[in-house]
């Protein structure tokens, strides 16, 4: 094998999240229209790492994936082992926020997967003008579950390797073996609790069933992709929130599931171009008007 | 094809080694037809076509017929590649003890799917 240095560069940012010392480990690659990723829960951002290898996407964009605290390479909070982890709507807001105002991002354009692209609702929703556009990668604004996360987190119980083997249906048959365990192994590398933690946003603190109708998609333009192979969110699930956000786009992807980016990143990129494309030209006319 | 189990399974050593820690009975329900696995240190020992009177099992994964046919063809449709996606369809159902399947989550997913090796190979 040749030796070769991928573009992709990580460091760390210091900042104060809910009043606490934070550092966010965050990865980033090209240059141009910010393009922030938010990664699925009980995982990092790694899952993004063919987008910032992909030179017909870097030349036009700033691909920049951050590891939520306790996740990835950020470090969890001064005392996190006396807690227990618990994502809220509040706090991913805040996160996602803080973390692009720090890096002085304008107008970024955010693309998030699974409890990412429920956020992004969200974003959208409460703070649209913020935004350039959002990309919900197997996104609704609900769900219904599929299993009991008391599961997750128990001493009798491996939780990376129960993770693995639950989210492993999610991903679809036809992606190639490499890329399926590649994105297994993260869920395999998660701390305890965290993947749980997560979930607590995802089915307890995310019903946006009221207020996704009040997206201006003229302001922050909304784009929904989800994999046909996706049971957790579900191609309807997808189609019906997009019936509800006026001006919305939503497709639904072939030999896709649960994990697009990471799963089968040949496949995503054909679905995924196309949009990039579109939020392009909108905002090379939007510079011109 | 889950009278083939035994075979699948006992095969593929490296699914055996993943579920050295796995000694019990499970019940595999298609459609209607019950059949008795006894897994022995990861290795089928035994797989019984039911109905077996008074015959104990730590848990059971039922699903139609219909649904386990999907799920071992080469490569399944969306709703039929995973376990759990029969449940929350309404077309399968997990029941009983259900530490010993989570706890092995992978081995036993790997093993009930091995039917889908004979598909592929015919």
């Amino acid at each position: 094998m040749t030796a070769g240095i991928e573009p992709i560069v990580g460091r760390y940012l210091r900042l104060a999240l809910d009043g606490r010392p934070t550092r966010l480990y965050f990865e980033e690659a090209g240059q141009g229209i910010p393009l922030v990723c938010l990664h699925t829960a009980g995982a990092d951002g790694r899952q993004f790492r063919h987008l910032m290898c992909d030179e017909e996407i870097t030349r036009d964009f700033r691909v920049i994936a951050f590891d939520l605290p306790w996740h990835g390479k950020s470090t969890p909070p001064a005392g996190f082992h006396v807690e227990d982890y618990k994502l809220t709507t509040a706090a991913y807001t805040q996160a996602i926020r803080g973390f692009c105002q720090a890096l002085d991002l304008q107008r970024p354009v955010v693309m998030g997967c699974s409890m990412g692209g429920r956020i992004v609702l969200h974003l959208a929703a409460a703070h649209g003008p913020e935004f350039g556009a959002v990309i919900g990668l197997e996104a609704a604004d609900h769900q219904q579950p599929w299993y009991d996360t008391a599961w997750l987190n128990r001493a009798d119980v491996n939780g990376g390797e129960l993770a693995a083997a639950l989210v492993s249906g999610l991903v679809a048959p036809q992606g190639p073996d490499e890329f399926r365990w590649e994105t297994l192994w993260s869920y395999m590398q998660s701390g305890p609790g965290v993947f749980q933690g997560d979930l607590h946003f995802y089915r307890a603190d995310s019903d946006y069933r009221d207020r996704v109708g009040r997206i201006d998609t003229q302001v922050c333009p909304v784009y929904l992709l989800t994999g046909e192979y996706d049971f957790s969110c579900e191609p309807a699930d997808t189609l019906r929130t997009a019936e509800r956000i006026a001006g919305a786009e939503a497709v639904i992807m072939r030999e896709l599931g649960h994990f697009p980016m990471s799963e089968n990143p040949a496949q995503f990129r054909r679905y995924v171009l196309p949009v990039l494309n579109k939020i392009k030209a909108k905002r090379e006319a939007d510079a011109k008007s | 094809m889950i009278e083939r189990l035994p075979e699948l399974v006992n095969g593929d050593a490296a699914l055996v080694r993943r579920g050295r820690l796995v000694s019990l009975t499970m019940l595999v329900g298609v459609g209607e037809q019950d059949y008795y696995v006894a897994v022995e240190a990861g290795r089928i020992a035994a797989l019984a076509h039911g109905p077996l009177l008074m015959r104990p099992w730590r848990f059971a994964v039922r699903a139609d017929a219909e649904a386990w046919q999907e799920h071992w063809r080469p490569m399944p449709r969306p709703a039929f590649c995973d376990l759990f996606a029969f449940t929350k369809f309404g077309r399968g159902w997990i029941e009983g003890d259900l530490h010993p399947f989570m706890a092995n989550l992978r081995y036993f997913k790997e093993a009930l799917a091995a039917p889908r090796r004979l598909a592929g190979a015919a």
